[in-house]
């Protein structure tokens, strides 16, 4: 599985005849970890929903380097973990053959399971789970679908502050090689995980310049630089939202 | 659990209290030990009809709630089911099931195929309505999730929108169980030789009210037995609905 980098070409998406973004340009290194960050509202869910193909851009378009169309190469990771209640945690992780009418390979979903840490879990259904456990589940079933792109709308801000720094290195190796395109509110995030960032924000939203980070994710949470990175981050988004 | 009980007894002695202190005719409103005499003196006759009864409800509830199912999912996987079938049922909610009691009896005759049909045009559409309103109701976010998984429309409506739509299906489910007998005692009342209906048509007419009374109380107990059975199954089988 070799990753596509993606390209953002002039992408622009108007609501109810305002702008909510245009002319947003981008290039996403291939296998790397992006972090996309900025106020809400900005439309950072909008851009996320037009790079998986579940919305269509009012203006531009989403192309992956390698010339091929971006369809069924894409898994998409929400804010809600979006598990099934009525299924065990193994079932939700094979949820996408489930849904292809494929058939089901148990062996693996339950290699994955133990990846994440949850072999002993994988009979129990979503509301017998923690909301990390539940989290993790969801990044099994991320993986099960074994998509060379990734995209992940905030997936770790409903955890408390433990379970996620867990949850980010898990992310980050688990997901390693893919090209991975992250959204998240938390500068602390975006420094650990991410090859580099751009912030998303004004009305209409514009992309700034991206930047890369120094050294390779995931990096320690108490790595020197990160509390330094962490408050140029935090300092260039009050400055973008003021 | 001891409330209901407190209930029945305050209503009963209350009922009591009408007959004992006023000069209603027992014809009018027999007292609680006039219908507890028919009750067990009459109990052979009584338990007979409710079969009869009983049998028509389960029957009506079964075939309702497989065809307000197959409906809903119909209505759910196709548009142009949706275009011609939905405007249609919602139409024959403004024909008065009363008024088509007489034509069923007509067409069927006075055995239980006029009462089963009865027991299904009531709960025909509280199963539909409620079913396709859950399929129709699946969360965004899981179609979302569904879509980048390149879902197959059925495996999606199998799999994921059925499932999702099962505690709205319960609603409709536990609506049918407790208006299914309406549908098969209006069928009897309008025409029929046996049934709990029939029997109390049949103790009106001879001014009979006890036994008539009697009946009444069968019916009750029946239709919340009923009630409670389908509520308890239903809470069982979809322990992984929130409130469910």
């Amino acid at each position: 599985m070799v990753p596509p980098g993606i390209e953002l070409r002039g992408l622009g998406l108007r609501y109810a005849g305002a702008a909510v973004f245009s002319g947003l340009h981008l290039t996403l290194t291939a296998g790397e970890f992006f972090v996309l960050l900025g106020p809400s509202g900005a439309g950072k869910t909008s851009l996320l929903r037009i790079i998986a193909g579940l919305e269509p851009p009012d203006e531009g378009l989403v192309a992956a380097s390698d010339g091929a169309p971006l369809a069924g190469r894409v898994s998409y990771m929400a804010q809600q973990d979006l598990l099934l209640p009525w299924a065990s945690a193994l079932n939700n992780v094979m949820l996408g053959a489930t849904l292809r009418g494929q058939l089901r390979d148990a062996a693996r979903a339950a290699a994955l399971l133990e990846e994440v840490g949850l072999t002993h879990r994988a009979h129990a259904r979503p509301a017998e789970l923690s909301g990390g456990e539940r989290q993790r589940v969801a990044l099994a079933r991320t993986l099960y679908e074994d998509r060379p792109v990734v995209l992940m709308d905030e997936p770790f801000s409903s955890l408390d502050a433990i379970t996620r720094v867990r949850m980010q290195d898990l992310a980050a190796r688990l997901l390693a090689g893919r090209t991975v395109l992250l959204i998240t509110h938390d500068p602390f995030e975006a420094c650990r995980l991410g090859h580099g960032f751009t912030i998303l924000s004004g009305s209409p939203a514009r992309l700034a310049a991206p930047t890369r980070l120094p050294g390779l994710p995931p990096r320690a949470p108490d790595e020197d630089g990160i509390l330094h990175l962490q408050g140029e981050l935090l300092r260039q988004l009050a400055q973008g939202g003021a | 659990m001891i409330r209901p009980f407190v209930t029945i007894a305050v209503f009963i002695a209350l009922w009591w209290a009408v007959t004992a202190f006023t000069a209603i005719p027992p014809f009018m409103l027999p007292t609680p030990q006039a219908v507890a005499e028919a009750l067990w003196g009459q109990a052979g006759y009584l338990a007979a009809n409710a079969w009869v009864t009983f049998c028509e409800i389960m029957l009506g509830l079964f075939a309702g709630t497989l065809l307000g199912g197959l409906a809903a999912l119909g209505i759910a996987a196709s548009r142009t089911l949706q275009r011609w079938l939905w405007p249609i049922l919602v139409l024959s909610q403004a024909i008065p099931v009363f008024a088509l009691a007489p034509l069923l009896v007509l067409w069927l005759g006075f055995g239980i195929g006029s009462k089963v049909s009865m027991a299904v045009l009531v709960i025909f559409f509280p199963v539909t309505a409620n079913f396709l309103d859950g399929l129709r109701r699946t969360e965004p976010g899981l179609l979302d999730l569904a879509r980048t998984m390149n879902a197959s429309r059925l495996n999606l409506l199998l799999h994921l929108r059925l499932p999702a739509a099962l505690p709205a299906f319960a609603s409709g489910l536990r609506i049918a169980a407790a208006i299914a007998p309406i549908g098969a005692v209006l069928g009897e009342w309008v025409g029929a030789s046996s049934g709990l209906g029939f029997v109390m048509i049949n103790a009106n007419a001879r001014i009979q009210t006890a036994l008539m009374f009697a009946a009444l109380v069968i019916l009750a107990a029946m239709t919340i037995g009923l009630y409670m059975a389908v509520d308890a199954a239903l809470r069982r089988l979809l322990r992984w609905a929130p409130g469910g």
